[in-house]
């Protein structure tokens, strides 16, 4: 049978990107719909209607949502370039960060940028400071999370490995992950983003800022 | 695979009665650790030093933390007997997303029912229901989430049973009567010897929240 592999997504997002990652990293064709989360379509309220987001991965018909979700069911269908590690203990710790830049890194991230008022986002670069540096622990000796080759932690990292970036940029805060502060992950960024399966699946840089800061303001341009 | 295994939790919790129930059902003996949460205990520190959070599981020395990780890590290691997640990757993703879905919308909608504001909390109870009413619409006419086994998704969900009774008495929300099949899974669950035994007592669940609750609407 015809394999059909189909990613509804939006340009912007971290989560669709990830799919996208995955799929490019073990060569898998696959067609991809952009959604207008302004005006979602009949499709991704049919594919994902209990929570109506993106991403939404449809494999020959059957949808699977929530990114996370989606890199796993990859890795376990598609067996080339494996993301996760064999031994259940590397396997629970690198779902263990991946969470932990989902619930812990991005609220700080976000808050860090926008936040209400200066306070907030000063307490809030603090705390993500405090988490990259769990993640710079993390590294260790590595070139990537995944070892010598990126895996799940590393797709899930794109969070910090570039859209970071892109959010600090936009929303003029100060440059967080810099060479000085956190060496590992500083150097981890800039290969992350070299690896072709990665690079290809970035979104336009200049595109990218300016979206977001139609989006969210530039909050931080008094400094 | 055997060696020494070691929780570290809190009894009422819910995140901690799934760690339980997957360790009884694939009968592994372990060395159970009660956390006063109010004064952690230093290997609780140790062993969990980024969320500080229990259940941790320490398998031969290493933590493994997050309630749902450690059930994925305890069906991978022991995996020769009663297989919590399916082998489909279809289906295995099905489980997770669910799992997730407990964690993401009932657990949270859940916590909006202690809101101190009398609009909050019925805004809170009414968000709760509705998660409870989808967890329904996909159980269906299954006896569990797993489909005729007791399964992931089922080991996920089932320890909020020994909350409701609580939401029951303090908060007024019926769910035998608004969810009775959710209500009859749960009862069905509670027959399996694995729940049954780990099960703490609704009683001494429902004082634990009115104590609880009482530091929250004071506060």
């Amino acid at each position: 049978m015809a394999e059909e592999v189909l990613v509804i997504g939006a340009w912007h997002s971290p989560y669709s990107r990830r799919v996208e990652m995955a799929l490019k990293l073990k060569g898998i064709d696959y067609k991809y719909i952009e959604e207008d989360l302004t005006n979602k379509s009949p499709s991704l309220l049919k594919y994902n209607p209990v929570h109506k987001k993106i991403p939404v991965l449809v494999h020959n018909g059957k949808p699977v949502a929530e990114s996370l979700v989606i890199l796993e069911y990859i890795d376990e269908t598609w067996k080339n370039h494996p993301i996760l590690p064999k031994d259940p203990y590397e396997r629970a710790n690198a779902r263990f960060w991946a969470k932990f830049i989902d619930e812990k890194c991005l609220p700080a991230i976000l808050k860090a940028c926008w936040g209400e008022d200066q306070k907030e986002r000063e307490k809030a670069a603090e705390e993500l400071s405090k988490l990259l540096q769990f993640l710079e622990n993390e590294l260790k000796g590595k070139r990537y999370f995944g070892g010598e080759t990126i895996g799940l932690l590393d797709i899930a990292a794109n969070m910090i490995g570039y859209w970071l970036g892109v959010l600090e940029e936009a929303s003029g805060a100060s440059e967080l992950l810099t060479r000085e502060k956190f060496p590992k992950l500083f150097n981890w960024a800039n290969e992350f983003v070299c690896v072709s399966a990665i690079k290809e699946s970035l979104p336009p840089r200049d595109k990218h800022v300016a979206f977001m800061r139609k989006r969210f303001g530039m909050v931080n341009a008094s400094k | 695979m055997a060696g020494e295994v070691v929780l570290l939790n809190f009894w009422p919790s819910t995140f901690g009665l799934r760690v339980r129930i997957a360790l009884a059902e694939k009968g592994i003996k372990y060395e159970y650790k009660e956390e006063d949460l109010s004064n952690k205990s230093p290997l609780l520190l140790e062993m969990n030093p980024i969320i500080k959070q229990i259940p941790v599981l320490i398998h031969n020395g290493k933590p493994v933390c997050e309630s749902l990780l450690i059930v994925q890590y305890i069906d991978e290691v022991w995996n020769d007997k009663s297989p919590l997640l399916p082998s489909d990757p279809c289906q295995r993703a099905q489980a997770r997303f669910w799992a997730d879905f407990v964690d993401k919308k009932v657990y949270v909608a859940s916590r909006k029912v202690w809101r101190p504001k009398r609009e909050e909390q019925e805004e809170g109870k009414k968000e709760f229901l509705e998660t409870l009413k989808t967890m329904e619409g996909e159980l269906g006419d299954k006896p569990y989430f797993g489909g005729e086994t007791f399964g992931y998704v089922d080991v996920s969900f089932i320890p909020f049973y020994s909350w409701f009774h609580a939401y029951k008495v303090l908060d007024n929300i019926n769910i035998e009567a608004e969810c009775p099949k959710i209500d009859a899974w749960a009862k069905r669950c509670l027959q399996k010897e694995t729940v049954a035994k780990n099960f703490p007592d609704k009683k001494k669940v429902y004082e634990f929240v009115a104590q609880t609750r009482k530091k929250y609407v004071s506060a």
